[in-house]
């Protein structure tokens, strides 16, 4: 039998890791932990990510922190009308995150505590089944929903279809709107900045993840505190967010409705 | 046939002139929509359709229900409404070329719309709703131009056209039943996420397109010489009534599942639509409205003296369109949008462009209506010899 091209892949990975990619490794993990970071899967070539949010390692500063990372790199703008927000990574109250899941007697601990929230990326995702031009769609080799703004015709059929409220739509032109609040726009001129009348919403940092780069707001969150934001594949048995996901509770949202949210929480 | 359209009494000339000038109208605000974007409309990220596919969702029941003639008459032999399916079918006309313009317009990027043909995505519901739509308007202007023009020439209509006929029947109910399907399969939009939603959907088309094409009638009948039938009124009428019966029971099979389970999430939008939520409550006297003028017409249809009087029958049906519309046109998209997935509250309104935009494609369908009714309704006179 010969080698699976999961497992060469992974061995591929690792050379690169030890030898080429060694010292961007090293800067990545903190001296110590790179024997647990060596059973990673080399960003390019996961099969299914997901991530961890650490909540007892959130807190408000550290969220605006990745808020803005995203946002500045994906040339997200800031507008002020809170109907027309585009919105790729936010806050939103505990009791509005899992609405189903709130009872009179929650810990005050989490009673209002604010929650980051970013596109699930589910296993089976409701918006990609109702697009009519296969705009956004599940990406086959590792589980990123995309989305393609040349293709969406705007009828926002997925916003209707995601339980989670995690895409936005441009109802005016991104490129000028509000331009006291985006002196700087576009923050990033390496990535697009998009048209009216289209859908958005986060892509995991697809773009980053093709250079091997950890999505934004996981790299601003690690600055800050370790561990508060895991990113890693879920297929690896021994992946950061795998131990993670084994050693601790973790909630999602509306796991009923079999959507089959990739991000995880640990309250 | 279409020259019978360019000849008219100066009414006729006036009421199309009007139609083009809120045409010409609405079509201004468009253009600040298409340049601006739909930020000028009232819809937001939570309440992300609003008007204009309300619209789309109850002018789909007005082009479904033509079947309500098409059906006694080609299979059970009605003969009776020989007389008007013609009306029936030239209002699923105009309905459909409403629809596919309320579509239209709803888009962010209304030029991309050949993309749902170019790649089409086979378990989307809309790419079948765009479809069924385009099928059901190439049926119902083949059979209805060749039945027309047949009936000029006093000949029966060629024999092709009878199998898309009886495809037309299946056809009407699959146009309203996939419209409730953009809906009843969406996960956590609990309003919606019904069984029933497409029983609902088809009874109120079969109660609101049937009395739509009598006030028709009577409208044909006061200012032309053809004269679509008391008869045929009357049976429309039984037609509005059952349907409507239906459309009322099937919303309290709604409100018992509701209420009785007791279940927050499928309680909240009744209660947002009905009483009002955490202080959001402008759809509340809209819904009571509704309420209102469903058993306003129940009262008046059910009973067989004030159904037959004409006066009273009118009135009935004027009850009908207005509680299906509200309940359709506004309740429907609001409701289920409102609260929003994270339980809050995002008001929506449609704002004055959007309205006028509206106006625009509702003018629009209501030139194609005038249109296909005159040459119909010329038609008739012609054969009859009453001209």
């Amino acid at each position: 039998m010969g080698i699976k091209r999961r497992d060469f892949l992974k061995l591929a990975g690792l050379s690169t890791l030890i030898g080429l990619g060694g010292k961007t490794a090293f800067q990545l993990f903190a001296p110590g932990e790179l024997e647990a970071s060596i059973k990673e899967v080399p960003l390019t070539a996961g099969t299914k990510w997901g991530m961890v949010v650490d909540m007892t390692k959130m807190d408000e500063h550290l969220m605006d922190k990745c808020i803005e990372a995203c946002h500045r790199t994906h040339n997200v703008p800031k507008i002020e009308n809170p109907k027309h927000e585009i919105k790729w990574i936010w806050k939103e109250a505990y009791e509005h995150t899992f609405p189903g899941q709130h009872h009179d007697y929650v810990t005050e601990k989490y009673e209002n505590r604010n929650f980051l929230l970013l596109c699930n990326h589910c296993t089976n995702p409701p918006c990609c089944r109702v697009c009519p031009t296969k705009a956004t769609w599940k990406r086959e080799q590792d589980g990123i929903v995309m989305m393609d703004q040349h293709r969406c015709i705007g009828c926002r059929f997925c916003m209707a279809a995601c339980p989670y409220g995690v895409r936005s739509f441009n109802w005016g032109d991104p490129r000028t709107m509000d331009e006291a609040l985006n002196p700087d726009f576009p923050t990033n001129r390496e990535y697009p900045t998009r048209a009216v009348g289209v859908v958005e919403k986060c892509n995991f940092c697809a773009e980053r993840l093709a250079k091997g780069q950890y999505p934004a707001c996981v790299e601003a969150a690690n600055e800050i505190r370790k561990g508060a934001l895991t990113f890693g594949d879920l297929d690896a048995p021994d992946s950061e967010v795998r131990k993670l996901l084994h050693e601790h509770y973790t909630i999602i949202r509306k796991p009923e409705l079999g959507t089959g949210p990739n991000i995880f929480y640990i309250v | 046939m279409l020259e019978k359209a360019i000849q008219g009494s100066r009414l006729y000339w006036g009421w199309v002139i009007a139609l083009l000038a809120f045409i010409g109208i609405g079509f201004l605000f468009y253009l600040t929509q298409y340049f601006e974007g739909l930020k000028v409309t009232g819809m937001s990220r939570d309440v992300s359709w609003g008007f204009y596919i309300a619209q789309l969702t109850y002018l789909v029941g007005v082009a479904a229900s033509g079947v309500m003639v098409v059906l006694p008459f080609y299979l059970h032999d009605y003969k009776a409404f020989g007389r008007i399916t013609i009306l029936g079918e030239f209002v699923a006309i105009s309905a459909v070329v409403m629809c596919i313009l309320f579509v239209l317009v709803d888009l962010g990027k209304p030029m991309r719309f050949l993309n749902v043909l170019l790649y089409p995505r086979p378990n989307s519901v809309l790419f079948w709703d765009a479809t069924v739509l385009s099928i059901y308007l190439l049926l119902n202007l083949i059979i209805g131009w060749n039945v027309l023009s047949s009936e000029r020439k006093g000949i029966h209509y060629p024999g092709w056209v009878k199998p898309l006929i009886y495809i037309s029947i299946p056809w009407a109910f699959s146009i309203h039943t996939v419209t409730a399907f953009l809906y009843s399969g969406l996960p956590g939009r609990h309003y919606w996420l019904t069984a029933i939603l497409a029983a609902r959907f088809l009874s109120s088309a079969f109660c609101s397109g049937p009395a739509l094409l009598i006030l028709l009638c009577m409208i044909v009948r006061k200012f032309t010489r053809f004269d679509p039938g008391t008869k045929q009124m009357r049976t429309l009428a039984v037609i509005v009534t059952y349907a409507m019966i239906f459309n009322v029971f099937f919303f309290f099979l709604e409100i018992f599942t509701a209420f009785y389970s007791q279940i927050p999430s499928h309680m909240v939008h009744f209660q947002f639509l009905f009483a009002g939520y955490e202080g959001h409550g402008r759809l509340v006297p809209w819904m009571w409205t509704a309420a209102f003028f469903a058993l306003v017409s129940l009262i008046l249809l059910i009973n067989p003296t004030t159904r037959k009087n004409e006066g009273t029958m009118m009135v009935g049906c004027v009850a009908v369109i207005i509680a299906t519309w509200i309940d359709k046109g506004l309740g429907l998209l609001i409701g289920g949008f409102t609260p929003n997935p994270f339980e809050r509250v995002t008001d929506y309104w449609p704002t004055l462009t959007e309205f006028m935009i509206s106006v625009m494609v509702w003018a629009i369908g209501l030139f194609v209506l005038t249109v296909l009714f005159k040459v119909a309704v010329s038609v008739k006179e012609e054969v009859e010899g009453v001209t």
